[in-house]
């Protein structure tokens, strides 16, 4: 994988994840095209772009796009299932999500996303192990005891 | 890991029951940020977007500079400036104030403060330094979630150079007792190992350790290690196949723990990691596929669920079982599978099936058949994706007969791409199909094309490619089109034709509106009306020159276009016309600013001026000799002497000046070995860098006549271009006879009838039911199409095992193409290695037997490890010696690589008893050694010259046998030697002064300056009893390699002597892939062929040392890089990098 964006269909960038180093404008760049490329789409195409040397997943939920780039030897169903599975564990998090979730707590899709994908990979696809990692750090952090409950959580 | 957490999850019910609804309480309303961001949603213009976010970044930093912030606000503001960064608005002040909250913030903070700094920072960013103190202090933290977030980040952006410095820690963590951490490290560590794959090389047993680990995260993340590494090389993890078969059968069996299930499919991403894997191993490999058979099988079994996470597991069936050892009942049950995708109604999967069906046609082309009509819908679906993948499809099943069809498939597919990614690409896969299928085939008729792929379409073709492809094209293109017009094929008639074809076709395009015409085309243009545009008749160069001249009055023509269009010119200005045309011209560019422009235009007004000086540098239908290049730029060794003596510094390459400069500045934390910033792909004959380069441009305008001999083909890149028609004559005709046996020449008629047949034997699959008048059009389209695929499927046996049809083609067409080549290499090796030293240094061979004697030196000195290496290993050649000698046919050192017996030249016979003789009269002390053959010098009336050269371990020594076949006494023989190169000094020479039989000169030679080759020249002078004193000349050549010897270092000694050393050289050598590791192989036929010593190999990375003697080292660094072997190499000698790059490549060559 390469990168992940979430934009709204206005347009708007709601999530950026860059799995390799790129730089700053080539990113300013790169969101353009996505954006554009991906809003012009017919209904009824298909899921996938050709976009330069790599394949551009998305999908959209609601108002919100969810656009994967991954190299084209690599398997499209599987990465529109990485999507799917992703806005699944956002589901199940913020509970039926939608845009406005993601948009006031970004900070939040972005952790899950951690957990989730690591150097572009998938780390871990066990959704409750997740999610789980997600919800107890939360609790852990938002209170001011976390000693405790850190002993708590890992044994 | 469940566990922990369930238990963790029981042990605070009440906390969770606090927040059921996790996200909701979140959106509090009172946030700074919630406010931020309602108001950005309620402005409605950019303008006062902008204002507001001016203001909130100007307050977030005041904020955030004021000492009295708590790391909490601090979290706050940082999410707050992140926004505005993702809004596009920059936020730099704020970047070293998330590295504090990192550094300084607990839990949560931290958290933020990392995550601040990964969306800002990008990898190779100054202030990411400050934050490697803050990733070591959370790697040994006591808190775990601390270690997770140090584990997170630096797997995402933690510049390379600083790997070391964490590494031990986080190798550390493979042992952690949480899973989690030993997860996060395994992924860490598969991160380290993309971006630098040396430094993680000693860990490769305990990422066995992780596959092992009986956490099936943990395990699965090690996967993507393993992908990686068995994707390097698949050899050496074989023995892992049997464990990977036995976990993917685990999971496809429903092992797993159920939260692993995704839409009650086990562990899916696990699968298709597991089954990627086995198919790389199993790859050619027949015992390691039948392994694996039954698992394939189950998972497709298994796999029915309607679901798209079925199908990618599918897909990666498919791809695997097409790509391991075939198995006929898998491979059945695969093709069905594919014909599932294609055909159904799902676009994604349709496309999922196109995909899968271009992996495997080369392998069945008989599935393409099958489904013929489904891709000819495809050809026009309204999703461009699939219409690419379509072409992508057709591509791969091009022939002659429907490779007219498919490049116009192509090119109306480029017409309507706005891409230009895509353009460059399939511009290039067009040109390739119109070069590699040219004229002489089958007709047949479709639709109006009623013309067979031709001399015209090809240039048509051309034409169309040309001017489609806009300035984005491959320069090779264009390049490679030039060089087949130019060379032509068999025919003199059939060449003319084209080319006359390409003329009226340029003359009409110029004459039309050129303003959209693409620069590379109108250069292409130029050259082919200079150069060929007499050989129409009718045409007057003057409307020639008319023509170019507009062109050249153009605005939107760019320089370099408008020297190609004076280069035409010169070649065409003849005439009183022509000459005032000439004249106007070089009046308007002499004067240019760009001084190649002025130089063109200076070689138009001289040589239109003198028309006999200009037929003498632009021939007229000059056969194209092969240019003669001097890669090492030695004409101009003087200029550069001569500037160093007058104090000018020696020149250093750009990547050495590079490498100084940032050695200065950086403190390097890698080995020795692993800091060498290597990137030569760049590297080719080209533009190789040596000292001399220095003086280049003055070499362009020093000599203009020189140049403009030259003229157009001096710009043209002729190598690395593929070959595809040339003067061997490999091309059409060859393969349309090939294929005329196999496929018996099918009519188009005929042919539908075939297709019918193979139609009908594939009657379960539902599309291909008769289909009557609507779709006739389309049944034409595929009968043109997929013409040729039929009836080469029927020859070819189920088309799956062995090579296929296409394969087949392909390959035979490669072979006639380099058999002309091979012929010539097994019938003369004389010839071919004069032609290396023709082309590559730039020395003609003078006579068959200086090239003897490289071929018999190279031969020995491959011999020679043994008798220096080894004491005893002297006593087994002279073993060797006197049994050849015994035989006296048989050369005298037994060269393993057969040169001598493929060597046919009758003299060789001849000298053979002499050598033998000869060789008795070696002194004592030089007989056990290794020596080159004893070569005929010259003759005079009664006396032969010999000479041969014995290598000893510090010198090599001349041996000059002078051999009287007279009866009478020779008197006052004088032997004198001498050479530029050399320093010869005289050893002891034969106490006689008149020879009777055979007289014995020694000579130790040194070099003094090194070159490929070094020559001695000698005279010999002598008296007979009666008669007057005689003379004679010779000359005597051997390589350097003679004089190379190994050098013991050390790599730490390597290591200093590297730097000190300022001439250097890189190249790029063909690797040699005989099996076994090919880096070890070439350095191990280096080592042999040259006598080098291997200091050590890391990795992908060899080190080399050797010297020349007397004691002047010469290092060597090689690096396997995209296939090929990047070479390096340094030494204080000047020019010796160079020579020994070209030995490197004869050895690798003739190996």
């Amino acid at each position: 994988m390469r990168f992940l964006l979430l934009f709204s269909r206005q347009g708007k960038l709601r999530l950026q994840k860059w799995f390799t180093p790129i730089s700053e404008r080539e990113k300013k760049k790169i969101i353009r095209d996505m954006t554009n490329m991906v809003l012009a789409r017919q209904p009824r195409s298909s899921n996938f772009l050709d976009w330069k040397d790599l394949k551009i997943i998305y999908k959209r939920y609601a108002s919100l796009y969810f656009c994967l780039a991954i190299e084209s030897q690599e398997n499209e169903l599987l990465a529109l299932e990485v999507i799917h599975r992703y806005v699944e564990l956002l589901d199940k998090y913020f509970g039926n999500v939608c845009e406005l979730d993601i948009i006031f707590n970004f900070e939040k899709a972005y952790f899950i996303l951690d957990e989730f994908l690591m150097g572009g990979e998938i780390q871990e696809t066990s959704k409750q192990i997740v999610n789980r990692c997600i919800e107890s750090s939360d609790m852990l952090q938002e209170d001011d005891n976390s000693e405790w409950y850190e002993v708590e959580l890992f044994g | 890991m469940s566990d922990v957490v369930e238990k963790t999850l029981t042990a605070l019910p009440s906390l969770l029951s606090l927040d059921s609804q996790p996200g909701a309480a979140k959106l509090s309303s009172t946030s700074k940020l919630g406010n931020l961001i309602r108001g950005i949603t309620e402005l409605t213009s950019k303008h006062e977007e902008e204002k507001l976010i001016h203001r909130e970044l100007a307050s977030i930093k005041e904020q955030v500079s004021s000492p009295n912030t708590s790391m909490r606000q601090m979290k706050e503001l940082m999410v707050r400036a992140i926004y505005c960064e993702s809004l596009g608005y920059e936020a730099s002040f704020s970047y070293i104030h998330a590295i504090k909250l990192a550094q300084q913030g607990t839990g949560l903070e931290k958290r933020v403060g990392y995550l601040a700094v990964s969306l800002f920072l990008n990898e190779n960013h100054e202030l990411l330094l400050l934050l490697v103190n803050t990733v070591l202090k959370d790697l040994q933290s006591t808190n775990l979630i601390e270690v997770c977030m140090a584990l997170t980040v630096v797997s995402q952006m933690f510049p390379k150079d600083m790997i070391p410095a964490i590494l031990p820690l986080v190798e550390e963590k493979l042992n952690h007792p949480k899973e989690i951490i030993r997860r996060k490290a395994v992924l860490a560590l598969y991160k380290f190992y993309l971006i630098a794959p040396n430094q993680v090389q000693h860990i490769h047993n305990k990422f066995r350790k992780a596959l092992c680990d009986k956490d099936p995260g943990v395990m699965t993340a090690s996967l993507h290690i393993y992908l990686q590494m068995i994707q390097e090389n698949a050899e050496g993890y074989k023995d892992l196949t049997a464990s990977f078969v036995s976990i993917l059968k685990q999971v496809v069996g429903g092992k797993l723990p159920i939260d692993f299930n995704y839409h009650s499919v086990p562990a899916p991403w696990l699968q298709i990691q597991l089954i990627r894997i086995l198919s790389l191993l199993g790859k050619n490999d027949q015992r390691t596929s039948e392994i694996m058979y039954e698992v394939l099988d189950e998972s497709l079994r298994r796999a029915e669920m309607n679901h798209n996470i079925t199908y990618a597991i599918l897909y990666e069936c498919v791809k695997c079982i097409y790509t391991i050892h075939p198995k006929s009942d898998l491979l059945e049950k695969a093709a069905k599978c594919i014909g599932n995708f294609v055909l159904s109604p799902k676009i994604n999967l349709k496309y999922l099936g196109l995909k899968a069906l271009t992996y495997v046609i080369q392998q069945d082309p008989k599935l393409a058949l099958q489904h013929q009509m489904t891709i000819i819908e495809c050809l026009d679906h309204p999703d461009l994706i699939i219409k690419r993948e379509t072409l992508e499809l057709l591509f791969r099943i091009t022939n002659t007969q429907n490779v007219v069809v498919i490049v116009e498939k192509m090119l109306e597919f480029l017409r309507m791409s706005t891409d230009d990614y895509t353009t460059i690409d399939l511009v290039g896969k067009v040109a390739e199909l119109a070069e590699k299928y040219p004229s002489d085939c089958v007709c047949f008729s479709y639709k109006n094309y009623t013309y067979a792929p031709d001399n015209e379409w090809f240039i048509e073709t051309m034409n169309t490619v040309f001017s489609l492809s806009g300035d984005t094209m491959q320069p090779d293109i264009p390049n490679s089109f030039l060089k087949l017009l130019s060379e032509g094929f068999e025919s003199v008639e059939e060449d003319r034709k084209l080319r006359l074809f390409a003329v009226d076709s340029y003359v009409t395009l110029l004459k039309g509106e050129t303003g959209k015409l693409p620069q590379f085309f109108l250069q292409v243009i130029s050259w082919v009306l200079g150069e060929y545009s007499h050989l129409s008749e009718e045409l007057k160069p003057a409307t020639v020159l008319e023509l170019l001249q507009k062109l050249l009055d153009r605005k939107q023509t760019s320089s370099e276009t408008k020297s190609w269009a004076l280069m035409a010119m010169t070649k065409l200005c003849e005439g009183r016309a022509g000459v005032s045309v000439a004249q106007q011209v070089s009046e308007t560019y002499i004067s240019s600013m760009d001084t190649v422009l002025r130089q063109r235009a200076q070689e138009l007004q001289h040589l239109s001026q003198d028309s006999e000086l200009r037929a003498r540098v632009l021939p007229r239908d000059a056969d194209l000799e092969p240019l003669e290049v001097d890669s090492s730029l030695s004409f101009l060794d003087g200029f550069v002497s001569e500037a160093l003596a007058a104090g000018a510094a020696p020149y250093k390459p750009p990547h050495q000046r590079q490498e100084e400069l940032s050695q200065a500045k950086v403190l390097s934390l890698e080995p020795y070995g692993l800091s060498l910033p290597i990137s030569m792909s760049s590297c080719s004959i080209a533009d190789r860098q040596s000292p001399t380069l220095l003086s280049m441009s003055s070499g362009l305008s020093g000599d203009s006549t020189d140049l403009s001999h030259k003229g157009g083909s001096t710009t043209l890149k002729f190598e690395g271009v593929k070959r595809v028609w040339g003067k061997e004559g490999y091309l059409a005709q060859k393969e349309s006879v090939e294929e005329a046996v196999q496929v018996e020449a099918p009519s188009p008629l005929r042919s539908t009838s075939q297709q019918a047949e193979v139609v009908g034997s594939h009657s379960q699959t539902p599309t291909l039911t008769p289909t009557p008048e609507p779709e006739q059009e389309k049944q034409q389209l595929a009968s043109s199409l997929f013409f040729g695929i039929s009836s080469q499927s029927s020859v070819c046996l189920m088309g799956k095992s062995g090579p296929t049809p296409q394969r087949f083609r392909r390959k035979a067409k490669g072979q006639s193409s380099s058999s002309g080549a091979t012929e010539q290499m097994s019938n003369s090796v004389v010839f071919t290695s004069t032609t290396v030293d023709n082309l590559l240094c730039n020395n003609p061979p003078d006579s068959t037997i200086t090239s003897e004697v490289d071929v018999s030196s190279s031969k020995h000195t491959s011999e020679l490890p043994q008798g220096l290496t080894a004491a005893n290993g002297t006593c087994d050649i002279e073993a060797e010696l006197t049994d050849s000698d015994l035989k006296g046919s048989s050369p005298p050192l037994s060269g393993d690589n057969g040169l001598e017996n493929a060597d046919p030249d009758p003299h060789e016979n001849l000298d053979k008893p002499q050598g033998v003789c000869l060789s008795s009269h070696l002194p004592a002390e030089l007989s056990g050694l290794c020596r080159s053959e004893i070569t005929p010098l010259c003759t005079l009336q009664n006396l032969d010259l010999s000479a041969c050269h014995v290598h000893r371990e510090d010198t090599i020594v001349l041996v000059v046998f002078i051999t009287n076949s007279s009866d009478s006494a020779v008197q006052h023989i004088r032997l004198d030697l001498d050479s530029e190169l050399l320093e010869v000094s005289c050893v002891s020479e034969s106490p006689a002064k008149d020879v009777r039989s055979v007289a014995v000169y020694l000579y130790s030679l040194t070099v003094r300056r090194p070159a490929v080759h070094v020559e001695l020249a000698g005279t010999v002078s002598y008296q007979v009893p009666v008669g007057t004193p005689q003379t004679a000349q010779f000359s005597y050549k051997l390589p350097l390699t003679a004089f190379i010897r190994p050098l013991t270092v050390s790599t730490e000694e390597y290591g200093t002597m590297w730097l000190a050393f300022s001439h250097d050289t890189k190249q790029n050598l063909t690797l040699i892939n005989d099996g076994q590791e090919p880096l070890v192989a070439t350095l191990n036929v280096l080592r042999k062929k040259l006598q080098l010593h291997v200091v050590e190999v890391i990795g992908v990375e060899g080190i080399l040392a050797c010297k020349l003697l007397q004691d002047q080292p010469c290092l060597m660094h090689f690096r396997v890089h995209e296939g090929a072997l990047a070479v390096w190499l340094r030494s204080p000698v000047p020019d010796l990098p160079d020579c020994l790059i070209y030995h490197c490549q004869r050895a690798l060559q003739e190996h």
